[in-house]
């Protein structure tokens, strides 16, 4: 999906839960995040981890230095 | 942890021995101007579904590749989520949908002025697709031109 995006011109950043998945497919940007399935986002009705975590992903989007395939670990709890 | 030691042991084998889409070359669009100028579109794989939309239907070997759109307004609250793994935990995002749909975080940094604002839909996928020819060669062409013709410069995705 992501790759398709990119192709019509469309910047993307996808959360990672999977980081082996990330290694093998291969998405242009990738925040990997260590929580597990169903709590990509960290913790429910926590909304400035939800912030801290989306905000590290819109990181990647403005990063030039990055250079596709990026994965990058997220730094935050 | 988000890695493989949540899952039992038979989901783990599975995870390791599928063959997993090598995206090659990697395709790659910068900015093209500030965040704060761009219109973003959020595509989730938790299997929501907006009221009065067909639930994703569980019954379709391989996995239900179809996708909702989800109006750019929704009032989070009335998601419902239909993804068929009962290989993780769905009481999170039952408590708060923002934690797999974060629409309101996502509000809220449009009125911060962090993004330039928000799409007027949403795509909704069921992220446990096995079968995925048909979903790369039929619906992910169609879910990326919506976007497309909406002028969406930039796009959050986000598992579950």
């Amino acid at each position: 999906m992501a790759a398709e995006l990119e192709r019509r011109g469309i910047a993307t950043v996808v959360i990672n839960l999977l980081r082996f998945v990330a290694e093998r497919v291969r998405p242009p940007r990738a925040l990997f995040v260590p929580f597990r399935h169903g709590y990509p986002l960290g913790r429910p009705n926590d909304p400035r981890q939800q912030h801290t975590v989306i905000e590290a992903a819109l990181s990647l989007l403005e990063n030039e230095a990055l250079a596709p395939p990026a994965l990058v670990d997220y730094a935050g709890s | 942890m988000g890695e493989m030691s949540e899952f039992p042991l038979s989901v783990r084998l599975f995870l390791k021995a599928y063959r997993w889409r090598r995206v090659d070359p990697v395709p790659w669009t910068r900015l093209s101007k500030p965040l704060a100028e761009c219109r973003l579109g959020l595509i989730s794989s938790a299997g929501f579904v907006g009221p009065g939309d067909a639930p994703f239907d569980a019954s379709v070997r391989g996995g239900d590749p179809s996708f909702r759109a989800i109006s750019g307004d929704i009032d989070v609250s009335r998601l419902r989520e239909h993804h068929r793994s009962e290989s993780f935990d769905h009481q999170g995002m039952a408590a708060d949908p923002n934690l797999a749909f974060p629409i309101d975080r996502l509000r809220e940094l449009v009125n911060r002025g962090r993004i330039g604002s928000l799409n007027v839909r949403h795509l909704s996928f069921m992220g446990s697709i096995t079968a995925t020819g048909r979903f790369q060669r039929d619906v992910v062409p169609e879910a990326a031109r919506l976007f497309e013709v909406d002028g969406v410069d930039v796009a959050l995705l986000v598992p579950v």
